[in-house]
């Protein structure tokens, strides 16, 4: 199957696609909307929101999520908070401001008329979520409260305490629940997308499994929205949630669309650093921390053993300062990532493994006391103690980079559509609108922009576009179905049965294949590592098919479920490596060691201007490159400096 | 490098007796396994992986418990650990707890939550949907997506919004239900009445969602509240018992309001 790449952007001023968009689109008549089903898969941010606005349009809403319940998603666990273009602190923020400083942010590799949409739709977010009783913090006047976040300079960034996230996705969890209780949304907990369903080249459906009984089952539909998040744990350790996982994109991508930019990954720079092999994930410690914390690590190496109260001020580098005097601690997330680890390389990382760096708030207790650092962030300073078993009131955290988000994922045009007609995808699980890295509060907006703002429109136009032929309805018995759930059914008795003979958990597979993408595919790449990684991948690929245990249990089955996911991540991997591979430029996240100038990274405009779109050939085989010129007629792509 | 750490970490014993059921239908039995050279930085959720990487190679059947975030957020994990929901930490979830709070050699009993609401699937894993359910009777505010008046038009006393945070931040987890000696679901239900209470978006259906939300929450077969103060203790979030009484009002007003009786009348709909 192939495909073109067309961005279908609209024509005219980029402050007027939007409208051009909304007033030039196919419309459903309310008689008609009940005469369509959505499936919407995931109930993070983005496929919450997109659930209950469109039922609440009228159409009948089917919503599958892996977790008991739709407010577990791993959206949840964002903390430190959402950006929106609302200026009210009065400090020179706009919709175009909001719009340049994600496109610089992003390094210049996202489309413009995708984030000036975003820039424009962050406002209504939060007066939705504030009508759902979204608990966001005020100031005495009554009025919200904002703080500034990496990569800007005005204070646009809305937040309820360190719960941003949870309190966003309770708010869509519970404009989902009404839908429920009004019959609109038929929820499907516990079950795992396993398979999309293509009928006369359009997708009309899932397989999936639920996950507590084992069942398989099919689902048709007339649109299919995937918003299943990112695919941070192809590297074992990261912030991501244990159940995050990519099997619902790659099976999207495995029948046909495309995958985009799957080599920019984020490695956010503040996370609790790795302590031992038995970790099953790394936490985050929210980049709102950067606002009032100061990162650095002593001069001398002499120092790294001594209590870092006992260091002098001047025999401390504040490295962030030094070298980012306007931005300072809020570099973006890249940029302070491969500052922390370039120290750490130098040998002046802290802590027993020296691969951290301080992040201290004595300054910020001393200026505005104890109590008002607590009240911002005390149960992120809960949390460090927790784990590490040290107080950060006392001494600074250490803290280290570690896969957090993923840009990449299936490539989307304006409509939010992939290259599989019919399906849609939202959220993390896209690829659209950060380019090659996101600014830090820019995931909760893109979620809830998708959800709310955007594919309410696009879905209602997708549908009618295609009536004549959506209306007639697929039924389950269809060939397709019965092919994709055989498939299905197939790959699972595979599993089992060689599990029957193989010696090595899907754990320990896992752990290996997270060693080779964080070492090889992580925050430095080369020539040299990146074709280590493709072969160390297929040697594990191998031992995947030939030597895991597995236990013979088809209902509740964890190690089943992990064992499906890895032989998503193994391939997955290898597409990550190749991507690398070609893009010999660095930008963003995406660090060439080849490819710099003066130690900073160094783009390539004239060759790598371009999002790459995958498509999939088979299981170990290179995937085709498809490429989508970016064409930037509002901004000039220039070197990104926070100097 | 995630391999270069050299750890001087302590070990210990841990011997654990852990409820063990194939199915809803089956009848459940505790199973006793003991694991030497654990470390103490590791979690207590850590552990259990551990424990089943071993079954697994054992041949045996891991034991099935839920977690996700492992932060503290989700509200996924939940585990009876000793008698305790969460185990011995106040005001943290069973993935924050980390095996330097329990002694080597110390016998951990580990079960589900025990509710009759909350029915067991397999193992350690129970059925939360209860919780979803009380949800959908009303915890929510009518609003639509569409445009809204701009968020700075209805100004919030920074208290209220505040008061309102602290019960918004319940993570469902269902250790309240698990430490009450009746399984009352009240300080799950009451945190949302309350969050929605205390703010003015969440007033037009005040009188409605207190009425729904207790009537679905008696229907799930969750007990009363008997001011035990059990839920307080155990909630990881420390969600504070005053919800429940804010409850209570605003049932109460709600119940006693003709107009509300004569007008919408749908309360044990």
């Amino acid at each position: 199957m192939s495909f073109e790449l067309k961005s279908g952007v609209p024509e005219g001023p980029l402050a007027q696609k939007w409208d051009k968009y909304k007033a030039d689109m196919k419309l459903v008549n309310p008689a008609n909307k009940r005469k369509y089903t959505v499936i919407v898969v995931g109930t993070g941010l983005a496929g919450g929101s997109a659930a209950a606005s469109l039922a609440e349009l009228g159409y009948n809403v089917k919503s599958f999520c892996i977790h008991d319940s739709a407010r577990r998603a791993h959206s949840i666990a964002a903390q430190g908070g959402i950006n929106a273009a609302k200026a009210y602190p009065n400090d020179g923020d706009s919709v175009w401001r909001l719009f340049y400083d994600t496109i610089k942010g992003g390094d210049y590799r996202s489309r413009e008329a995708n984030v000036y949409r975003l820039a424009q739709n962050s406002t209504s977010i939060i007066d939705q979520c504030v009508s759902q009783g979204v608990p966001f913090a005020r100031e005495y006047s009554g009025e919200l409260a904002n703080r500034s976040f990496g990569g800007a300079q005005v204070s646009r960034t809305f937040y309820a305490r360190g719960q941003t996230g949870q309190q966003l996705l309770l708010g869509a969890y519970s404009q989902l629940m009404k839908e429920v209780d009004k019959g609109k949304v038929q929820l499907f907990p516990y079950h795992e997308l396993l398979d999309v369903v293509m009928v006369d080249g359009k997708c009309r459906g899932i397989i999936t499994r639920e996950i507590n009984t084992g069942k398989v089952e099919r689902h048709a539909a007339d649109v299919v929205i995937m918003a299943t998040g990112g695919y941070g744990r192809v590297y074992y350790l990261s912030t991501n949630a244990m159940n995050a996982n990519a099997t619902a994109i790659w099976r999207a991508h495995r029948r046909g669309a495309a995958f985009g930019n799957p080599c920019y990954v984020q490695i956010h720079p503040t996370c609790i650093p790795v302590s031992g092999t038995h970790q099953a994930k790394l936490t985050l410690m929210s980049e709102s921390l950067r606002n009032d914390g100061r990162v650095w690590v002593p001069k001398k190496k002499e120092d790294l053993a001594k209590a870092p109260s006992t260091i002098p001020e001047e025999d401390r580098d504040y490295f962030l300062e030094r070298k980012y005097p306007s931005f300072g601690n809020l570099v973006p997330r890249d940029v302070a990532s491969r500052n922390a680890k370039d120290v750490c390389d130098e040998g002046r990382g802290v802590g027993a493994s020296g691969r951290a760096v301080y992040l201290d708030f004595s300054a910020a207790i001393k200026r505005d006391g104890e109590s008002v650092v607590r009240e911002k962030y005390g149960n992120l300073f809960d949390m460090y103690h927790e784990i590490t078993a040290e107080n950060p009131y006392k001494s600074p955290m250490r803290i280290y980079p570690a896969v957090h988000y993923t840009m990449g994922g299936l490539w989307v045009d304006y409509s939010l559509q992939t290259t599989l007609p019919g399906l849609f995808a939202a959220g993390e699980a896209n690829f659209s609108d950060h380019g090659a890295n996101r600014l830090g509060a820019s995931a909760l907006m893109q979620g809830l922009s998708d959800g709310y703002f955007i594919l309410p429109y696009t879905i209602t136009n997708y549908l009618g576009t295609h009536a004549t032929e959506l209306l007639k309805k697929v039924e389950t018995s269809h060939p397709a179905f019965e092919q994709a759930e055989k498939q299905v059914r197939d790959e699972i008795a595979r599993l089992i049965a060689n599990g029957k003979k193989g010696k090595r958990t899907p754990n320990e597979i896992f752990k290996e294949l997270g060693l080779v993408t964080w070492d090889y595919v992580g925050m430095a790449r080369d020539d040299k590592g990146l074709k280590i990684a493709i072969e160390k991948i297929a040697k594990l690929q191998h031992e995947y098919d030939n030597n895991m245990l597995l236990n013979d249990d088809q209902h509740l089955n964890t190690a089943l479920q992990t064992a499906q996911r890895l032989g998503d991540y193994l391939e997955l991997a290898r597409l990550i490596a190749q991507d690398a591979l070609h893009r010999t430029e660095s930008c963003g996240g995406h660090f060439r060691v080849e490819s710099q100038q003066d130690g900073e990274a160094k783009r390539d405009d004239e060759h790598f201007a371009y999002a790459a779109a995958w498509e999939y050939k088979g299981k170990g085989q290179d995937a085709i490159l498809h490429k989508e010129q970016l064409v930037f007629e509002n901004v000039k792509p220039s070197t990104r400096s926070y100097k | 490098m995630q391999t270069t750490h050299v750890t001087t970490a302590k070990t210990m014993i841990v011997r654990l007796k852990i409820w063990r059921q194939d199915s809803p239908k089956d009848a459940g039995r505790f199973e006793e396994y003991t694991m030497d050279n654990v470390l103490i930085d590791m979690s207590f959720l850590e552990m259990l992986d551990e424990l089943n990487e071993k079954l697994l190679k054992e041949g045996k059947r891991p034991v099935e418990f839920e977690s996700d975030c492992r932060e503290g957020i989700c509200g996924t994990c939940s585990l009876m650990i000793s008698g305790q929901a969460h185990g011995p930490i106040r005001g943290a979830t069973t993935c924050q707890l980390y095996m330097r709070s329990f002694k080597s050699g110390e016998l951990i009993t580990i079960e589900p939550w025990r509710a009759r609401a909350f029915p067991v699937l397999r193992d350690l894993v129970t059925d939360r949907r209860a919780f979803d359910r009380i949800q959908m009777a009303g915890g929510y505010t009518g609003a639509k997506t569409g445009p809204h008046a701009d968020a700075n038009a209805m100004l919030v006393p920074k208290d209220l919004s505040d008061r309102a945070m602290d019960a918004a931040a319940c993570i469902g987890c269902g250790a309240c239900v698990a430490a009450c000696p009746n399984a009352s679901a009240s300080l799950f239900t009451s945190a949302k009445i309350t969050q929605l209470a205390l703010l003015p978006q969440g007033h037009p259906d005040r009188k409605r969602r207190a009425l729904r939300m207790v009537a679905q929450m008696d229907k799930e077969g969750f007990g009363s509240c008997s001011n035990l103060q059990e839920c307080e203790a155990a909630c990881p979030k420390r969600i504070s018992i005053q919800n429940i009484a804010i409850m209570k009002q605003e049932y109460l007003k709600a119940a006693i309001s003709a107009d509300y009786r004569e007008g919408l009348g749908d309360a044990d709909a």
